[in-house]
């Protein structure tokens, strides 16, 4: 997992309209990363689900919520659509999981990445992590207004 | 607004929805429009002692959840709560709004009274309550199931 206090690495993806996203586009602004394994896992609906369902107060707090996983950004179209979500959801497609490496939370052996949190500050700093014990396990939303308090 | 850190799931209260009856139970989260939850009520409405029944809707993963959570929260105003979760749970194929008012007719309640009841704010807040305090609590998944408090059982995926 990348160090509390490192330059979070910046990246360029496309989002699920297949747009690039750039972290530093937030520059000035909060966002926390959400590594995932992969769209329409059981898990991962739950987790981004629940999130959809607090998003505003994120947002309240001036967080963007973003979402990364290895899958293209065309079957993150459809996560999203399936969902009813309007969460970011970022293509680390090709090459596969470069941006979860980075960030030290890409799995080699299950080639994903796993569950992670990473809330990067208005100066593209790492300020905070979170990483589950397994990928089958998610934090609480709760875990990111801890974060947030 | 209050935030949503962590914070222990509440004791049951005097307006929790409470099925059975003691001093010690079981608080479930759950979502009236999750499979998995129909299918763990049919046990957890069988174990002896209290359960407490508090609502979890996830819109984005059941999107007839919210309505189906205040049609039961407006049942409850009507003493039929527990008759509505059941109903919805063991059919959940008959979920819409004509199957919520044949099932209202056949509780014996006031119709008018549901849909206005349904629809309020109040209705609105106590849903939120409750998903709040699971929020709260670390609830990550339909059900969940504390126990005095503490998160006994949740479904076990593997990602």
């Amino acid at each position: 997992m990348i160090a509390v206090g490192e330059q979070a690495p910046d990246f360029t993806l496309r989002n699920q309209d297949g747009e690039k996203v750039s972290l530093s586009d937030f520059a000035g602004r909060k966002v926390m990363l959400v590594f995932y394994p992969g769209d329409f896992s059981p898990v991962c609906g739950d987790q981004l689900s629940i999130y959809q369902e607090v998003k505003p107060e994120i947002e309240e707090k001036g967080v963007e919520l973003v979402g990364v996983s290895v899958d293209s950004f065309f079957a993150h179209k459809a996560f999203q659509e399936k969902l009813g979500i309007d969460t970011v959801l970022l293509s680390d497609f090709e090459p596969k999981g470069e941006v979860a490496r980075a960030y030290d939370s890409y799995v080699e052996k299950m080639g994903f990445a796993n569950r992670t949190l990473v809330l990067v500050d208005e100066d593209g700093v790492v300020a905070w992590t979170y990483e589950s014990p397994n990928p089958g396990e998610f934090p609480g939303a709760n875990i990111i207004f801890d974060a947030l308090s | 607004m209050p935030d949503l850190s962590s914070a222990p799931v509440p004791p049951a209260g005097p307006d929790d929805h409470v099925r059975g009856e003691g001093e010690e139970g079981l608080i479930v989260y759950a979502d009236l429009g999750c499979p998995h939850c129909a299918a763990a009520w049919q046990r957890l409405r069988e174990e002896p002692g209290r359960l407490v029944f508090r609502h979890f809707p996830v819109a984005a993963k059941h999107p007839r959840s919210p309505a189906l959570h205040a049609a039961a929260e407006a049942a409850g105003r009507q003493g039929s709560f527990f008759e509505m979760v059941d109903s919805l749970y063991a059919d959940r194929g008959r979920v819409d709004d004509p199957h919520l008012w044949e099932r209202a007719q056949r509780f014996g309640l006031d119709l008018d009274r549901l849909e206005f009841d349904r629809r309020s704010p109040e209705t609105e807040a106590r849903i939120k309550r409750d998903f709040r305090s699971g929020i709260r609590g670390g609830v990550a998944g339909t059900p969940a199931v504390f126990d005095a408090c503490t998160l006994v059982a949740v479904r076990e995926r593997e990602f």
